[in-house]
């Protein structure tokens, strides 16, 4: 029976234990010290739950429509541009508000001018459809708001603090803003979950996901079940944005996290709300870890030029689980009837 | 029968020389029957004979070119089958339309969609109000679990449940939304005989005690004319028969077209 089900297992267990190696590793060196190692630890946490929130956006429109939307990191910096500039004008808790009001009206004209006229085609051209809106929404975006940097001035402190001087040596210097950024992130995973699971409307979105012809017979309006994921998934990029506008400044390369975020669905499962955040955090990690303790290693050994292994890793890992897991770690497993 | 008879009251739905076609393709040409309150109802027909587009017209999925449908007395025009729904008409799909995701219960839940009203942060959290109306609405459900003899597998996947039970699931769906008029599209297909006696069972069970009028495509006549009260025959979208069972079998267009063919 064991044996069984760790031969079934075999690839998906194997790439378990290198990753769990690949975490442990870095204390072979002896010179890695523990708290240097938990500070990485950290800041790759901190990367991942960014992901995460990307990668949410993404998983929730998948999971309600079936459409994989390019648009989703395009969204997250216009959601951040809207709050960057309208801030300026008014204070922040009025501006962020109001750009959710934004993000609502963007879901609604998305829906009604993209997405109805190709209700039944194929997945593809929706894909291309949202393609389109990701590249719209770049451009438009900038004419609208300026193509500068722009900051988002949450009003958390920003330098770092140390903590934990008793435990490591030196203690760890960590970010106030990283753990507030943290627990949004968790609080907005615990909604969602809730959102999904326990209310009608929740139900219904699952079951659009589903059948869209039978949700319909049910009942259930396509249209307005659409209007609200996409407004769900802009609530979603706008948290993303202020958080990574605060962090790093609104500028245009938050469009190209989309990218990093493909590599976490992947890994996750792309209908899965948790798969999205476990998903980041262990690509935020990983890259991280890779970039920090492996990297040197492999300069080293090869008489590397170094560094840009964070570039790349995430996809690898990608890569790896659509070999061993294609429906990812939290993904529906599809059961074939012939 | 005769008790069966007796309980049958007036029209709830007419339709009335309704065409439709896809392009130049005619799908439907001047259909007209119409359907009594807590009547069995059949539309059968060879392959192709348009007995689906029909139950789709009704259903709102296809809006005819031509002729009208009357529900309750009144036309309706152009609606979207979410509002069908919402009128009281539930249907059933021959190739099954299940959430395959979702548990048995959730899927069932979802037919109870419609009448659920309380506070969205309510459900969320599962209090007050939104708990007694969930717990209300779980009542109907498994009620109707119970009737449709389901009870082992609420918790189960339903893309996990042979065919005939999933059959089922979309079925308790359907009743779950306490229809006035079910449309069953092919409710028997590709079941073996023992899963179509109980289909068979289970069809007018739902009948006899909710009173749901039952509107049913079927292409297995023998089953079709043992469960219903009034037959429409369709053949290359017209209506070549219409009457009781015993009529339809001595309609000549009818066996011609139809039975002719049979085996």
């Amino acid at each position: 029976m064991m044996k069984n089900v760790i031969k079934k297992n075999g690839p998906v267990l194997t790439l378990g234990v290198v990753l769990l190696a690949g975490l442990v590793a870095p204390f072979a060196d002896r010179s890695t010290t523990a708290g240097f190692y938990v500070e990485v630890l950290l800041g790759g946490l901190m990367a991942g739950v960014l992901y995460s929130l990307v990668a949410l956006g993404f998983a929730l429109i998948f999971k309600a429509s079936g459409v994989f939307n390019f648009a989703q990191g395009a969204m997250v910096l216009f959601a951040a541009l809207a709050v960057a500039r309208l801030a300026e004008q008014m204070p922040l808790w009025a501006a962020i508000p109001l750009a959710m009001v934004i993000m609502v009206a963007l879901a609604w004209l998305i829906e009604r001018l993209v997405l109805r006229p190709l209700v039944n085609q194929e997945a593809v051209a929706l894909l291309m459809a949202t393609l389109g809106v990701s590249y719209f929404l770049d451009g438009f975006g900038q004419t609208v708001w300026g193509s500068d940097i722009y900051s988002i001035e949450l009003g958390i402190p920003k330098e770092p603090v140390m903590i934990l001087e008793s435990l490591f040596q030196g203690g760890i210097l960590v970010n106030k803003e990283d753990f507030v950024a943290a627990i949004v992130a968790a609080a907005l995973m615990v909604a969602l979950a809730l959102f999904f699971q326990k209310t009608v409307t929740g139900r219904a979105l699952r079951a659009v996901a589903d059948d869209h012809q039978a949700a319909q017979s049910i009942g259930i309006p396509l249209n307005r079940i659409w209007v609200i994921v996409w407004s769900v998934a802009g609530f979603v990029a706008l948290v993303a944005g202020v958080i990574w506008g605060s962090k790093l400044g609104v500028q245009f390369s938050i469009s190209q996290v989309a990218l990093k975020a493909l590599p976490v669905v992947i890994l996750g499962g792309f209908t899965s709300v948790t798969g999205a955040i476990v998903g980041g955090l262990i690509i935020g990690v990983g890259e991280k870890m890779a970039e920090v303790f492996l990297g040197p290693v492999l300069v080293k050994a090869f008489d590397l030029a170094g560094g840009g292994i964070e570039n790349w890793f995430a996809y690898m890992l990608a890569l790896l689980f659509l070999l061993v897991r294609p429906e990812g770690l939290f993904g529906e497993k599809h059961i074939d009837r012939v | 029968m005769n008790d069966r008879a007796h309980r049958i009251g007036d029209v709830i739905l007419a339709v009335d020389r309704v065409s439709l076609a896809f392009g130049g393709v005619k799908a439907l040409s001047d259909v007209s029957f119409d359907v009594r309150e807590h009547e069995v109802r059949a539309i059968i027909g060879p392959n192709g004979a348009g007995k689906s587009s029909m139950l789709n017209v009704i259903n709102g999925v296809y809006h005819p070119q031509q002729g009208t449908i009357r529900y309750l007395g009144r036309e309706y025009h152009d609606m979207d089958p979410h509002e069908v729904a919402e009128s009281g008409i539930a249907r059933t799909f021959q190739s099954l339309a299940l959430f395959k995701g979702m548990s048995v219960l959730d899927n069932i839940m979802s037919g109870r969609n419609l009448k659920m009203r309380s506070n969205i942060l309510l459900q969320a959290l599962r209090i007050g109000p939104a708990l007694r109306e969930e717990i209300e609405h779980r009542e109907v459900v498994e009620r109707i679990i119970d009737f449709l003899e389901i009870q082992a597998y609420r918790k189960t996947p339903v893309g996990r449940l042979p065919y005939g039970l999933q059959k089922r699931v979309d079925l308790a769906r359907a009743l779950a939304m306490e229809p006035r008029v079910l449309l069953l599209d092919e409710p028997m297909s590709g079941m073996n005989m023992e899963e179509k006696q109980d289909m068979c069972r289970f069809i007018l069970d739902v009948n006899d005690q909710f009173g749901t009028t039952v509107v049913l495509i079927e292409h297995d006549m023998s089953v079709v004319m043992d469960i219903s009260d009034r037959v429409v025959v369709l053949d290359y979208g017209k209506k070549i028969g219409d009457g009781s069972p015993d009529e339809v079998r001595a309609n000549q267009a009818v066996v011609d077209a139809y039975l002719g063919v049979s085996h």
